[in-house]
């Protein structure tokens, strides 16, 4: 049920490697290119950050093991292109007709970008949904997690805090579900917060008696602690 | 709305991903796209150079590094920071992308903060700019929710014992920003002078403001 980007508490990946003083920015020109691309597709409209992340969780494993992470941009990019019949297959193998694109009109202009990256997406939304809990409540998250809308879709309860006991430090407003953002069922708002676990609900053997992990999570991930729960 | 998923034709996995049909080395690869996609008219490379301008000169850690100096000298915008950062932040411009909605956590004797996103690679890109390899690295997501301690290491910092670790894992559309302690020796200093101490690392959480003579910061003797 889980996917190889749900990678949070995973055994066997070695030491982090800080990069050096000064190092670039992009690697290379082509990272800083396929970074450009994806944003600048982003302008056609055709899909949403939600679907865009789904889009790479849903390269198969042994890909998104193997890719860098701008190969997987890149490469998330071409299927979400092809998927929203913004091109064809035969485009990919070089075959297109080079013809004027109908979405040319909505191509991000350089004059433009300044004002497109300043303005951001926002996520929060007004939202029917009223707020079940406050700062301080103990909250369960949910267990089996997964995305409880389409079998093997995207969600943002990450494997490792499933069926963890935590409380909610801190309420964000609502804010669009992934969880339907993501396959194109609407923004479906809802209250989300950020919620602490010690480490020890998390970990078998936690590195530190008082440290503790934070998530932000929706609300329909969560359910009342029960009682007499740590 | 184009539904992902929902349609009979289109399932979640694809057994023959499109991107296959692109040349498999990946600089190739965004070549390969960028001139279909060009040649269509669906994307515009001035605007491509202008994104990677902005990233590349523009927005970076020195947003944020003056966002902790000012934090540092004035008790009244320190306040206001973490209590509501966002119309702070957007006073200061530094609104936009993947920075939309920020809270900025504290860090004090008693607690260390580390920001991770273990599902993809959140990051707040109008304070800090474009995020760094090892951010973006299996070995970061994997291990830094799990062992912070051992992932400081990796860093060189070493934390007291009486210093509990609080590791946020970005999973929604919120985004944070460490403020580190002040180093100690840095009190006659003004705010370009801070500035220049706070690296991006420690605004990430995975190091400690720098002392004022270029040594590492001391996280027993700073007053935040």
């Amino acid at each position: 049920m889980s996917r190889v980007h749900d990678m949070g508490g995973r055994f066997g990946d070695g030491a982090v490697m800080p990069d050096a003083p000064n190092a670039p920015i992009f690697a290379t020109d082509w990272h800083g290119r396929a970074l450009a691309v994806t944003l600048a597709c982003g302008a056609l409209g055709k899909w949403n950050i939600d679907i865009s992340r789904h889009a790479r969780e849903r390269l198969s494993p042994k890909d998104y093991s193997r890719f860098s992470y701008y190969e997987k941009w890149i490469s998330a990019l071409a299927d979400l292109l092809v998927e929203t019949g913004v091109l064809t297959r035969e485009d990919l193998r070089g075959q297109d007709d080079a013809s004027v694109h109908a979405l040319a009109s909505k191509a991000l202009r350089a004059e433009a970008v300044a004002a497109v990256l300043a303005k951001g997406g926002p996520a929060n939304r007004d939202s029917r949904i009223t707020a079940s809990f406050t700062p301080g409540d103990r909250v369960k998250t949910r267990h089996p997690g997964g995305s409880a809308l389409v079998d093997g879709g995207h969600t943002r309860l990450p494997g490792y805090a499933t069926g963890a006991c935590g409380e909610i430090l801190l309420q964000h407003g609502a804010h669009v579900l992934p969880d339907s953002n993501a396959h194109g069922l609407g923004e479906a708002p809802e209250p989300l917060y950020a919620v602490v676990f010690k480490a020890s609900e998390l970990w078998t053997h936690p590195e530190h008696p008082k440290d503790e992990v934070v998530l932000d999570l929706w609300q329909s991930y969560l359910e009342p602690a029960p009682e007499g729960a740590e | 709305m184009w539904a992902l998923g929902q349609a009979e034709d289109m399932p979640h996995d694809h057994s023959d991903h499109p991107h296959a049909l692109l040349p498999s080395d990946p600089a190739l690869r965004v070549k390969a796209l960028e001139t279909i996609l060009t040649r269509k008219g669906l994307i515009d490379p001035a605007a491509l150079d202008e994104i990677i301008d902005t990233y590349q000169n523009k927005i970076g850690p020195q947003n944020g590094a003056r966002v902790i100096a000012r934090a540092w000298s004035d008790p009244a915008f320190k306040e206001a920071i973490l209590a509501d950062a966002d119309p702070v932040l957007a006073e200061l411009g530094y609104y936009g992308r993947q920075g939309e909605h920020m809270v900025v956590v504290e860090n004090t004797p008693t607690q260390h903060n580390m920001v991770v996103c273990t599902l993809c690679s959140c990051y707040p890109w109008p304070l800090l700019g474009i995020p760094p390899g090892w951010y973006k690295s299996d070995a970061y997501r994997a291990r830094a929710v799990r062992e912070p301690r051992k992932v400081l290491a990796d860093f060189g910092v070493t934390l007291p014992a009486e210093t509990a670790v609080r590791v946020w894992d970005s999973t929604a559309e919120v985004r944070y920003l460490v403020l580190p302690m002040r180093p100690s020796g840095s009190e006659d200093l003004d705010e370009d002078a801070l500035a220049a101490l706070v690296s991006r690392d420690s605004m990430i959480g995975t190091a400690l403001a720098s002392a004022p003579s270029g040594g590492s910061g001391s996280i027993t003797g700073g007053s935040s």
